[in-house]
């Protein structure tokens, strides 16, 4: 089953392919059915990633409801992003990474002041990678919810301590999430440089989008 | 120190509201700043399920992933505080004699409700209360995001895994929350999504709110990290002018 996903997933046929650089924003309506690949090209990135129903954006991905469903905090292969109306928006199809974070949220430029230093409010941060990507579609901070961090490791221990630690991600990771729904993606590829989250050195990521099959 | 002793009966004279929420029941209010939340459980609670906004500017909310992440710990306690996602505070956690309050469960649903429970009346469940809550003060489903959950304590294994940990209820426990600006709260006295039980019987909780004293200097939340003290630079700006 997976080996006919994995040979079907040839890049040369995809309807998308490129690179998103370090630090920017990206956001893109994979339509149901549609598979998009997000490839950690230099390895150890962290990639925020919202998704919502295109066609009804007050239905959004919600982090305690897909984390209850598979009563598991983590993501990886068979994992489905279950919306706040309890459906199912993407499937994780394939995941070389091993796990994903769905409890750390992403950069802002407030955290930053009171995470690393009042000064560091003004770094660049995934909230505003947010914000700039979802406003061609007439969404806002209203919209913003717990997010994906596809890539990035948060151990949570048994007795609730947690820490963004270095990634377990490797240069040439991957993820491949099928549309279940028509699907508004927006990603921050997280320019984080205060903590180990993109090993202090952000770097490229590529997108890529094949058809429904 | 000041919080040498646990405050567990309040001075009638303190105390401006006090309020038994019957189970599976919610309850809505602003908290002024200063003042303090106080949550008992009063029977062995199987949770209450909050969220928590600016009430002078509800865009600004709680933020689960920012006030773990700050802190390091998924789990709220004594001492801790709870974020915005605006780096500013808007709960500091003064006294705590549960300590089993998790950031990651999150809310029971009609689906939820259905799926556990054999009939009864499915709108008692965390998300809907929690939209009819907002709905009265002009707010709705967008308005919803991670919420807290207090009175229940579940567990997280090294491979992810969530259990909810049955027997740590504790009957008469409460914790104060005080008020860091101008709070709009939202309570739903609904069984946490992940008890086990398959019969639902939500136990009552007791709201108060009262007229808790002006930190010390060395108070215990607003000195409680670097972090914390960053965090109320920011929030005591949003009251300088």
């Amino acid at each position: 089953m997976s080996l006919t996903v994995e040979r079907m997933l040839d890049p040369s046929t995809a309807i998308y392919d490129e690179v998103l650089p370090a630090r920017h924003p990206w956001s893109h309506v994979v339509k149901k059915g549609q598979i998009l690949r997000i490839e950690d090209l230099g390895g150890n990135q962290a990639v925020d990633f919202l998704v919502y129903n295109a066609d009804d954006p007050a239905e959004r991905y919600s982090a305690q409801d897909t984390t209850l469903a598979q009563q598991n905090i983590y993501l990886t292969t068979d994992s489905k992003l279950i919306s706040n109306d309890g459906r199912a928006i993407m499937t994780i199809l394939n995941d070389t990474c091993g796990r994903h974070d769905t409890s750390g949220g992403a950069c802002s430029c407030e955290s930053n002041s009171v995470r690393f230093g009042l000064d560091k409010k003004f770094q660049h941060a995934c909230v505003e990678n947010f914000l700039t990507a979802l406003a061609p579609y007439g969404l806002g901070k209203r919209d913003m919810v717990s997010n994906i961090n596809f890539f990035m490791n948060v151990p949570v221990s048994e007795d609730g301590t947690l820490e963004i630690v270095d990634g377990i991600s490797a240069p040439g990771s991957i993820v491949d999430l099928r549309a279940e729904m028509n699907a508004l993606v927006a990603i921050s590829n997280c320019p984080q440089i205060n903590n180990p989250c993109n090993a202090y050195n952000p770097t490229p990521i590529r997108l890529i989008i094949w058809d429904a099959a | 120190m000041v919080q040498s002793s646990i405050n567990t009966a309040l001075n009638a004279s303190l105390v401006r509201l006090e309020e038994v929420i019957p189970g599976g029941n919610y309850w809505s209010g602003v908290i002024q700043r200063g003042n303090t939340l106080r949550v008992t459980d009063l029977e062995g609670s199987q949770g209450v399920a909050m969220v928590c906004y600016n009430a002078d500017n509800a865009i600004e909310r709680l933020n689960v992933a920012d006030t773990s992440k700050i802190q390091f710990n998924a789990f709220l306690k004594k001492g801790m505080v709870i974020y915005s996602d605006m780096g500013r505070i808007l709960f500091s956690i003064t006294e705590d004699t549960s300590s089993y309050h998790d950031l990651l469960g999150g809310c029971s649903s009609a689906a939820s409700n259905a799926a556990k429970y054999e009939g009864g009346d499915f709108w008692l469940n965390s998300r809907d209360h929690f939209l009819k809550a907002l709905t009265r003060r002009g707010l709705g489903k967008k308005d919803i995001m991670p919420n807290i959950n207090l009175f229940t304590r579940i567990a997280v294994g090294t491979d992810g895994k969530m259990t909810f940990v049955e027997g740590s209820e504790k009957p008469g426990s409460f914790i104060d929350l005080r008020a860091e600006m101008n709070v709009l709260v939202i309570l739903s006295n609904c069984p946490h999504v992940m008890h086990p039980s398959p019969v639902f019987a939500p136990k009552p909780i007791k709201v108060q709110v009262w007229d808790s004293p002006a930190p010390a200097p060395d108070d215990l939340c607003r000195t409680a990290n670097p972090e914390a003290v960053r965090g109320f630079v920011n929030t005591d700006a949003l009251f300088a002018q």
